[in-house]
């Protein structure tokens, strides 16, 4: 299979995994193992004063495996280039899953501070990969400013609902000019699949691993699927014409003498 | 020693540290994933040494946390 490159950086594995909702560290180091993945995303958070608490990291900390901060929980382009900045201090990457999404009933990206933090954020030398929209033209215009990959989303984060987006992720696919990640709303390894098979170019999954009933065996599960779907389409998936015309598969004639 | 009322991560504590770096030690931070601001600026882990602690400025401290 081809190698995916995003920012100068090769990437073996077309699965990327995010660490929240696991019932434990240790579930999610096997979990991150299983699926094979080179790039984890994490969160910040304030530190509780009156809890140390586990440090996450240290269960995640592998030469092979390229952090991702995001900047969950910021709410303008603002306060995300301080979130990212805090990020850099932090975890010592530029790499930066920016999301904004100020909403938190259905937690959907806000596509004009997106922007404007994308492009601000490029300057300051971050590899910014953006979840947004499945907006054609916002990953356009996201691809313009500098973002490394553009994350489109296939359904509202965490609710398994799999690539309700479809028709315009094909477009976004089709036209982009960066890599395409399908982030958020895949439920299944199928979803997983059908968005590799569609050439996208890598899927971001957490809630659906993570919440599993046992999440090892489904990070394993899903590292087939994306193994599947992109062996699938680049051995080159026939055409799925729009109507509902069938196409004979063996010979129709020259079978039986008929009058 | 003398101890300190100090504003962190918008609660109030008291502390025997005078510069980040002793703070950071007091709150046993882990040495990767942890970054601080005072005043909405960030200072750089290579600073905290040299940053006294100020009880009249806000200090922000955040660490590494699961997410998606």
């Amino acid at each position: 299979m081809e190698t995916l490159v995003i920012a100068g950086r090769a990437f073996h594995s077309r699965l990327f995994l995010g660490t929240g909702k696991y019932s434990s560290n240790d579930l999610m180091r096997e979990s991150i193992k299983a699926s094979g993945t080179e790039m984890v995303t994490v969160a910040m958070k304030r530190i509780d004063l009156s809890d140390s608490g586990d440090d996450m990291l240290q269960h995640i900390v592998d030469e092979r495996i390229q952090l991702l901060p995001n900047t969950s929980g910021v709410r303008d382009a603002e306060e995300a280039v301080f979130a990212a900045q805090m990020s850099r201090e932090a975890f010592g990457t530029e790499w930066l899953k920016l999301e904004i999404h100020p909403d938190p009933r259905y937690l959907l990206p806000d596509s004009t501070e997106t922007l404007k933090a994308t492009e601000r954020l490029v300057k300051m030398g971050f590899v910014v990969l953006p979840y947004c929209q499945a907006d054609p033209t916002l990953c356009k215009r996201l691809a313009e400013a500098g973002a490394a990959a553009v994350m489109p989303l296939g359904a509202p984060i965490g609710t398994n609902k799999g690539l309700q987006t479809r028709d315009f992720l094909r477009i976004i696919i089709e036209e982009s000019t960066v890599p395409v990640v399908v982030d958020a709303g895949i439920g299944a390894p199928s979803h997983a699949a059908e968005a590799m098979e569609m050439g996208a170019s890598a899927c971001l999954v957490n809630t659906a691993v993570a919440v599993a009933g046992d999440p090892v065996a489904m990070a394993s599960a899903f590292k087939m699927a994306v193994e599947a779907g992109r062996m699938a389409f680049e051995a080159g998936l026939p055409l799925q014409p729009a109507g509902m015309q069938a196409s004979a598969s063996s010979p129709l004639t020259e079978f039986l003498n008929r009058p | 020693m003398i101890i300190m009322k100090i504003r962190v991560n918008n609660k109030e504590i008291e502390t025997a540290a005078q510069t980040l770096r002793q703070l950071a030690d007091e709150l046993q931070l882990p040495d990767k994933g942890v970054a601080m601001a005072v005043d909405n600026a960030i200072v750089p882990r290579t600073a905290w040494a040299e940053t006294s602690v100020d009880a009249t400025k806000d200090i922000l401290i955040i660490k590494a946390f699961a997410g998606g």
